[in-house]
This record gives C-alpha cells, sequence and structure tokens, in this order.
C-alpha cells in the first residue's frame, strides 16, 4: 500500500465503501418488499408469501429472477429516450441521497498518516440534509416523465398528481426539518446526530427536543413524499390502473418499484438521523462499562441504526394496512393548509425558545 | 487553477444562447425558459466574482436572484396558463389580439 | 480537479443549453435546462459557493423546473410550428447574440490577468464557512431585503392563485 498516494487511497476506499452500502441497500430493499408482504398478509389474516425457501425467505430472489427474464415490452406511441430515462432518474435518485448518511458513529480510519476516512460513512458533507432534500426533489422528474412519456392517459394522469403532489409536500418537508436544524445549528448530518447524543433517548430531537410536532409533520409528508399509502393517489389501482407505470414491464418497472422502497428506506434513514438520535444508544452512558471493548462498541450503533430504521419500515407497513386512500383535494388540503401552517409555527416556537434559553 | 475569465466567457456563452433562443423560439414556454436561461447565467457570474473577491455578497445576490425568479416562474406559468384557457395556443405569434 | 470539473461540466452546460436551442419540444427543452442548471451547481460548488449549488439544485431544478415540466404535461403542449416572425428572428437574433458574445469574450479574455484564478472551495476572508457567513450577512446586514423578498414572494403566490382560477 506504501506506492499509492493519499488521493488515491481515499478514491479506493470511497469506492469499496459505494459498493457494499449499495449491495446493502438493495438487498435491504428486496427483503422490505418480503417484510411488507408478509406482515401485511399477517394483518390481513392470511400467511403471505410462504412457499420459495424457509418462510418464503427466497422471495425476493424469485421475484428477482422473474422480472429479469420477463420481456422487455416497448410499446409503440412512447417517447422512447425519455421513457428508458424516467425509471433510471427515479432509482438512481433514490440510491444517491444514502451517500451522505452516516451510519454508525465516527470511527476514523488513518492511512499514511493522511487526513482520515470516516468508515461508516460515504462523503460527510457539511451541506448533507440540503443534499438529501435536493437529490429527492429531482426524483420527481422520474414519475413526471414516465407518465409524460408512456403517451397514456392514466400514466399521465398519475404523473400530473404525483407532481403535484410532491412538490405541494416538500414545503412542508422542509419547514418540519428547520426546527431540528435550528436546535443542532449544522446541516451536517454527522453534527446533528452528534448534538443528540449525551443523555441518550432524552437528548434525541422527538423527545428532549420537543420536535414532536415536527416529526408528525415530517413523518406525513414523507409518506406523501413517497407515494405510500395513505397519500398512494399516484397508484391508485381502482382508478388509475398503476398510475405512471402503467405501460412499464420487466426490469423497467421493477426499477420504480425499487425506487420506491429505496426512497421509503432513505425517509427512515433521515427520520432516524434528525428525530431518534441516528446511531445513537436510547440508554446513553448507562451501559458505557458493560459495551466498552472492541468489536461490540464498533458494531452496536450499527445494530441501533439499523433496529430504529426497521421500526420506520414496520410502521410504513402498519400504516399501509389501516388507513384507506385520501380523496385527491383533501389530499392538497391537508398539505396546504394544515401541515404548512403547523410547521410554520413549530419552527416560531422552536426559535422563540431557543432565543429565551439561548 | 481556472482563471476566472473562463468562467466568465462560460457565463457569456450560456447568456448569448439564452438571448438566441429568447428570439428565435415561438413557444412561450421556451421563451420564459431562456429567461431563465439567461438569469442563471448572470448568477454564474456573481458567483465567479464573490469567489474573486473573496466575498460573500455576491452570493447574498444570487440567493436574491433565485428568490425573485421563483416568483417570477409562478406568477408567469399562471399567466402562460390563463393564456392558454383563452386563446387555446401556446405560440407567441397567434396572441395578437391588441394588433391591428 | 477544478480543471477537470470546469470543463467537464462547462460542456454539460453549454451542450444543455444548445440543446434547448435546437430542440423543438418544449419537455426537452425543460430537461436540457435542467441539465445546464445541475451543472452550473457543480460549478458553484466548485468556486466555494456550496449553499448556492443546493439551492440551486432545490429551488431552480428541483421546484421551478419542475413546474415548468408540469405546465407542459398540463397544457400538452406539442412541438412549436414557425410562422414569418421566427424567420426575422434567426436573421436577427444569431448574428445580433454572436455580436454581444464576441464583445463580453473580447472583455473578459483582455483583462484575465487581472481578473486572477480560482481555488477549489472557497477561501473567503476570515470566516468559518460559507454557509454562517451566508446567514449572518442575510439576518444582519440585509435583513429588510430579505424580508422585502418574502413579501414578493407571498404577492407572487397570491398572483398566482388569481390568475390560474378559472373564472377570471
Amino acid at each position: 500500500m506504501t506506492h499509492l498516494n493519499t488521493f488515491e487511497i481515499f478514491l479506493l476506499l470511497t469506492i469499496l465503501k459505494i459498493v457494499v452500502v449499495l449491495v446493502i441497500t438493495l438487498t435491504a430493499v428486496a427483503y422490505t418488499v418480503l417484510l411488507e408482504r408478509k406482515v401485511l398478509g399477517r394483518m390481513q389474516n392470511r400467511w403471505g408469501p410462504s412457499r420459495v425457501g424457509p418462510f418464503g425467505l427466497l422471495q425476493p430472489l424469485a421475484d428477482g429472477i422473474k422480472l429479469f427474464l420477463k420481456e422487455d415490452m416497448m410499446p409503440l406511441a412512447v417517447e422512447r429516450p425519455l421513457f428508458v430515462l424516467a425509471p433510471i432518474i427515479a432509482l438512481g435518485c433514490a440510491l444517491i441521497s444514502i451517500a451522505v448518511v452516516p451510519f454508525g458513529s465516527q470511527t476514523m480510519v488513518h492511512v499514511n498518516g493522511g487526513p482520515g476516512f470516516d468508515l461508516f460513512e460515504i462523503a460527510n458533507v457539511n451541506i448533507g440534509l440540503l443534499v438529501v432534500l435536493g437529490v429527492t426533489s429531482i426524483g420527481v422528474y422520474g414519475i413526471a416523465l414516465s407518465g409524460w412519456s408512456s403517451n397514456n392517459k392514466y400514466s399521465l394522469f398519475g404523473s400530473l398528481r404525483a407532481t403535484a403532489q410532491v412538490i405541494s409536500y416538500e414545503l412542508a418537508l422542509g419547514l418540519s426539518l428547520v426546527g431540528v436544524v435550528l436546535r443542532a445549528g449544522s446541516l451536517s448530518l454527522r453534527d446533528i446526530v452528534n448534538s443528540q447524543s449525551h443523555h441518550g433517548m432524552w437528548s434525541w430531537n422527538i423527545f428532549g427536543g420537543f420536535q414532536i410536532v415536527g416529526f408528525f409533520i415530517y413523518l406525513m409528508a414523507a409518506y406523501a413524499e413517497t407515494n405510500r399509502s395513505p397519500f398512494d393517489l399516484p397508484e391508485a389501482e381502482s382508478e388509475l390502473v398503476a398510475g405512471y407505470h402503467t405501460e412499464y414491464s420487466s426490469m423497467k418497472f421493477a426499477m420504480f418499484f425499487m425506487a420506491e422502497y429505496a426512497n421509503m428506506i432513505t425517509v427512515a434513514c433521515v427520520a432516524t438521523l434528525l428525530f431518534f438520535g441516528g446511531a445513537n444508544t436510547p440508554f446513553g452512558h448507562v451501559f458505557d462499562g458493560i459495551f466498552s471493548h472492541g468489536l461490540i462498541h464498533a458494531v452496536l450503533p450499527i445494530f441501533w441504526f439499523v433496529f430504529k430504521i426497521l421500526m420506520f419500515l414496520l410502521l410504513y407497513i402498519w400504516v399501509r394496512a389501516t388507513l384507506p386512500r385520501f380523496r385527491y383535494d383533501q389530499l392538497m388540503g391537508f398539505g396546504w393548509k394544515f401541515l404548512l401552517p403547523v410547521a410554520m409555527v413549530n419552527i416560531l416556537a422552536t426559535a422563540l425558545a431557543l432565543a429565551y434559553h439561548g | 487553477m481556472v482563471p476566472i475569465a473562463y468562467y466568465l466567457v462560460l457565463a457569456a456563452i450560456l447568456f448569448c444562447i439564452g438571448i438566441a433562443a429568447f428570439l428565435i423560439k415561438r413557444n412561450v414556454i421556451t421563451i420564459f425558459m431562456s429567461i431563465e436561461l439567461m438569469l442563471n447565467a448572470v448568477n454564474l457570474t456573481f458567483v465567479a466574482f464573490a469567489h474573486m473577491w473573496h466575498q460573500v455578497s455576491g452570493q447574498i445576490f444570487v440567493f436574491f436572484v433565485m428568490v425573485v425568479a421563483a416568483a417570477e416562474a409562478a406568477v408567469g406559468l399562471a399567466i402562460i396558463i390563463a393564456l392558454f384557457r383563452t386563446r387555446q395556443t401556446l405560440n407567441v405569434d397567434s396572441v395578437n389580439l391588441m394588433k391591428n | 480537479m477544478q480543471t477537470a470539473l470546469f470543463i467537464i461540466f462547462g460542456i454539460a452546460a453549454i451542450a444543455g443549453a444548445l440543446n434547448l436551442l435546437f430542440q423543438h419540444h418544449p419537455i426537452n427543452s425543460a430537461l436540457s435546462l435542467v441539465v445546464v442548471m445541475m451543472s452550473l451547481a457543480v460549478l458553484y460548488w466548485s468556486l466555494g459557493a456550496e449553499f448556492l449549488a443546493a439551492a440551486q439544485v432545490i429551488v431552480y431544478a428541483g421546484a421551478v423546473m419542475v413546474l415548468f415540466v408540469f405546465v407542459v404535461m398540463l397544457l400538452n403542449a406539442g412541438v412549436e410550428e414557425h410562422t414569418s416572425g421566427s424567420k426575422i428572428a434567426y436573421i436577427a437574433g444569431i448574428p445580433g447574440a454572436a455580436a454581444v458574445f464576441a464583445l463580453l469574450a473580447f472583455v473578459f479574455l483582455k483583462n484575465k490577468a487581472a481578473l486572477g484564478t480560482t481555488q477549489l472551495g472557497g477561501d473567503l476572508n476570515n470566516v468559518v464557512s460559507n454557509l454562517t457567513e451566508i446567514s449572518h450577512t442575510l439576518f444582519t446586514s440585509l435583513l429588510l431585503p430579505f424580508e422585502a423578498t418574502s413579501i414578493l414572494i407571498l404577492v407572487a403566490i397570491l398572483g398566482a392563485v388569481v390568475l390560474a382560477r378559472k373564472e377570471l
């Protein structure tokens, strides 16, 4: 390793991190689909997939092979370049934003005495939160273009609905995070996590930071952003066939499908980082004596991070099994007339409280 | 180590393409887009000059330009929708009610 | 590094702008404009304006251009037709734009030495970070313009709602 200079080592390590994170994320996406089918099945008094492998554990593999081997149909009337580009944009944007998420506690690796490389985060960007928001807002193009280029009225309606819904709820989403940013005084996700690490769960933003209102606004806006139930109007089967991806088949459909679940995971990551202390334990320094040595100390933060994300995914599925779909005017009214004002009041209250205390 | 002048030339290229598109295009929406392109080109010069003087004021000016551009886009697109509703066209040459 | 970034994204920006000029369908023009804006965001970042880069992506590429694409889809705008007016525009427009470009490029390149060169990332005069400096200036010395823009946005929202309503 001595003949490589610092920049080359940095590049190699970064590529390695990207590959590892990508593989883990895609596997997680596949198994989130299985989890959803299983849990939904149990909630509706049936088994869910159980034939492929033990407990249906190989079902994602079977689904993947099926989608991969299906004929890739290209309808005649589509706008070909955009039709191909749309799922790539959707999946790409869903996966990019995971690059700024810190998975574990800051672990610096020093090579040749150079600047440290953070082991559990691909890129520590000082505007990480804005990067996540920006990449999410670019993801709208995937949906908008898929509907338009399909040349199908159901697709067009689905994508018009989705676009309007996403740009409306983006406001409430962005404003709900301002309270957290005010408390942390930074836009770097690492700093925001570190600001919640002092007293276990009592310093998490949702409890100690009194950001519980902001958290619920974020949760609802994020459900709308990811087009999940109860805000899944863009793909309402009963009205729009399958919404914006009606004309898609095979791998292109699979990319939209994966993009949806990858977006869910991103939303869960951001919620964990901003409101639930990221990779910090909920117990603070109580058990420091027991878990202070070596491997457990390094792995435990990742365990907590994955655990919190899993809880969010279960919440997603629970909500989907419980709530019926909104009507479209109700959806818009809810976003503009309820979530947005409440988010503003939340910012005002947080700012006043900080000004009073600080 | 790129000279600031190259950034400015890049901005000039974008600005002039914006001018040409503004003059040539006949669709109201595309004309509107070329205005946005020109605004972006000017923003690039602001950022380059801010970098040159090691000052943040140029960047703040860009921030204000962005805010105004967003407001302008909202109103402009509303006007375009109203126009389309009354005239059923987006071609600027067909919108000549006040002529003659 | 800076040179590579400048060349790649400068060419991407110019290609996007030319594509905007030569495409006949508004949605293709809109997408090429998105390419221009994303490349400009990278250039801003390389010039040390990371907040503006993020704002460019969120506000321009993520909101304004989505609105454009949305309106194009909503109105189902087709390929633009050419009329007699466009011929005059071709004859006058392209030489005019070229003349303006020649003038600007001449002035900039003549003063190339005086303008200096760039370093990757910002080096503002004795400040911690770009973000804190921007917010500090914005909320102290430029508070009045900032508040004025908020009023402007409010007026714009109301205007857009009134204009786009069914019964005018």
